[in-house]
């Protein structure tokens, strides 16, 4: 029993990681109906700019910020210069475009900091709460207080702020949105830089664990996106239980389905997005398409 | 399909559709031709690397030809079409690693292998639009590495397969890179050939027709389903032939070369070729090929940046990729000539 509980709880940290790059997904799904392919290698460079910072000598926190600041302008500065030009286009395009992002990102990676594994510094201790036989890690506490924190900002945000409340307009109704007097190109960007935000603290949280290169977010991308059709692609807090349920799911098939093992775990988002998409296709969470013909 | 067309909306739903008959027809079949000779002649006067590199360009160049049917002209996204690519090459290693069977019957073993599992996975495929179809791919592509790796009794695990390259028959007199490029041509023209067939049947209008407007389409009588079911295997089964030569010609097959950016590199090849025109593939091969090749000596990273930004630039300037812009300075000649 112990040892299931165990699972679980690494699960939900696992989970937790997922959850956030889930929720940028999730935020630029609602304001632009696009899915960024490129989220994982946004978070990925993201995590390259903190770790530079603090192989410069900067306190772990405060390159954190730093970070986080980039992060939040460069996604912004990528919405107007990427994808404003192609606002509108057919599905074909975007998603075209975002890849194109995907392979420019990653290589630009391994051009400036190269395809060599790096050590991440690791922000909690890394000692472990123990009772009853379930060892609760502290980097694992750190994780999913982090994530929490993440969102209960962008709760507030949304729910009490004046912006959070154009920006759910936009979502809602853009052309509405605009005769109201919202400015809803800013808002799009808006949407593109917190998006890169959460998913700087996604990538900065599972650097410690997967170690820093280039390549590192690719799987962790596709655990997203079983989050984020689990949860719904139009529900921020279905993209977060998305992730907790997708990383409990994969721990457990890891652990205890022996054909699985570890190096086919990749294989439980896959079922979980096929399973979704053909039982519910607008997820858990998620609002369904009516469209017109 | 006029200048003024493309000019007012800012993005054509690509492709372009395709000229059939008139001046342009005639006109495509005069560049065939010429693009026929030296195409034959190249292995006799090529040093036997560039034939080589010549041979992965027809490879690619097939992948590129299933991927164009599903993405130009069908208009769904696959990002798994290097795990077809994958699939048919593996099907290839292993029949001539374990049964020793003549190579060229790996081929249409390949095919049918893809065939049947693009058709299983076209099923779900079909209740998937656009992006979801998109995600789905690309995860069967990356699942499937590992997959590889797994079953390691068959597929050699990560260390892979090694083969021998097919000698020549005897009586050609041919080197074995010469040889192996002129079949990898046959097999090219004709399976082109058989795509162009069958855009020009009924079956390419009924695509047209979907692509375009899938509840008009439906409405006319097309069976949305069966078509994009077909569809997918088709591709499938192009990717796979692909493959199954790109075996014969690398004699070398291990999982990490088959990595999900395989697949992102043969969509951005079929983009920047052109999608949905007939000389598009076969661009996006030399794009595929190339851009690496000639890109690798300033940095290992060099491929990616170039290819990234040419990705973004084309969709930018010319969604109807190099074919499209091919297509548009034809144009535009026809036109400075009418004037004179």
């Amino acid at each position: 029993m112990a040892g299931f509980v165990q699972q679980l709880v690494e699960g939900l940290g696992a989970g937790a990681i997922y959850a956030s790059l889930a929720l940028a997904l999730v935020l630029i799904y609602q304001f632009t109906g696009i899915v960024n392919f490129a989220q994982g290698e946004l978070a990925m460079f993201s995590t390259f700019i903190a770790w530079q910072f603090t192989h410069a000598g900067l306190p772990f926190w405060l390159a954190l910020i730093l970070t986080l600041a980039i992060s939040f302008g460069g996604g912004m500065l990528i919405e107007r210069v990427l994808i404003r030009p192609v606002e509108g286009a057919p599905e074909l395009t975007l998603v075209i475009v975002t890849l194109g992002l995907f392979i420019l990102v990653n290589a630009a990676a391994g051009w400036i900091w190269s395809f060599l594994i790096k050590d991440f510094p690791n922000p909690f201790p890394s000692g472990a709460f123990k009772a009853g036989g379930v060892s609760l890690g502290h980097s694992t506490l750190g994780v999913l207080g982090v994530v929490a924190a993440v969102m209960g900002l962008l709760y507030l945000l949304f729910r009490y702020t004046k912006i959070g409340l154009a920006m759910r307009a936009v979502a809602a109704n853009p052309g509405s949105a605009r005769l109201v007097g919202i400015r809803t190109s800013g808002v799009l960007a808006l949407g593109w830089g917190l998006a890169a935000l959460v998913g700087a603290v996604s990538g900065v949280l599972v650097a410690p664990v997967l170690f820093l290169e280039p390549n590192m977010m690719g799987g962790v991308l596709v655990y997203a996106f079983a989050a984020a059709t689990l949860g719904g692609f139009d529900s921020p807090a279905g993209a977060v239980l998305g992730g907790l349920i997708v990383g409990v799911a994969e721990t457990l098939a890891g652990a205890y389905v022996g054909t699985i093992g570890s190096d086919l775990k990749i294989g439980v988002p896959l079922a979980i997005i096929l399973g979704v998409l053909l039982v519910r296709p607008q997820g858990l969470f998620g609002r369904a398409a009516v469209e017109r013909a | 399909m006029s200048d003024e067309s493309l000019r007012f909306r800012r993005f054509p739903r690509f492709p372009a559709r395709l000229p059939v008959g008139g001046h342009v027809g005639r006109w495509r079949w005069a560049v065939a031709v010429l693009l026929v000779l030296p195409a034959v002649a190249a292995p006799f006067q090529l040093a036997p690397f560039r034939v080589f590199q010549l041979t992965m360009v027809l490879v690619y160049t097939v992948a590129l030809l299933g991927l164009n049917l599903l993405v130009g002209h069908a208009g769904q996204i696959s990002l798994g079409h290097g795990g077809f690519f994958a699939l048919g090459s593996y099907t290839a290693a292993i029949m001539l690693d374990r049964w020793d069977v003549p190579y060229l019957l790996t081929l249409p073993a390949a095919m049918a292998v893809t065939f049947v599992l693009g058709f299983a996975l076209g099923v779900p495929a079909l209740r998937l639009r656009g992006l979801y179809l998109a995600l789905v791919t690309m995860t069967i592509a990356i699942f499937l590495v590992p997959l590889l790796k797994r079953f390691s009794s068959l597929t050699g695990g990560s260390m892979g397969l090694t083969l021998s390259r097919p000698s020549p028959p005897a009586w050609t007199s041919l080197a074995e890179d010469q040889w192996l490029y002129l079949v990898v041509l046959a097999v090219t023209a004709a399976l082109s050939l058989a795509v162009v067939w069958l855009l020009r049947s009924r079956v390419g209008r009924a695509l047209h027709a979907v692509r375009d407007n899938e509840a008009a389409a439906e409405v006319m009588g097309v069976r949305l389903a069966r078509y994009k079911t077909l569809t997918f295997a088709w591709s499938a089964m192009l990717a796979g032939a692909a493959g199954a030569m790109n075996t014969w010609v690398i004699a070398f097959v291990s999982p990490d070369s088959f990595t999900a950016n395989l697949s992102i590199i043969l969509l951005a090849g079929i983009v920047v070729g052109g999608l949905g025109s007939l000389a598009g593939p076969l661009l996006g091969g030399v794009f595929v090929l190339y851009v690496p090749t000639l890109s690798q000596g300033v940095n290992d990273a060099a491929p990616g940046v170039v290819f990234g930004l040419l990705i973004i630039l084309v969709m930018y300037a010319a969604p109807t990729g190099l074919a499209g812009l091919a297509g548009r300075a034809g144009r535009v000649i026809e036109q400075v000539r009418r004037k004179k």
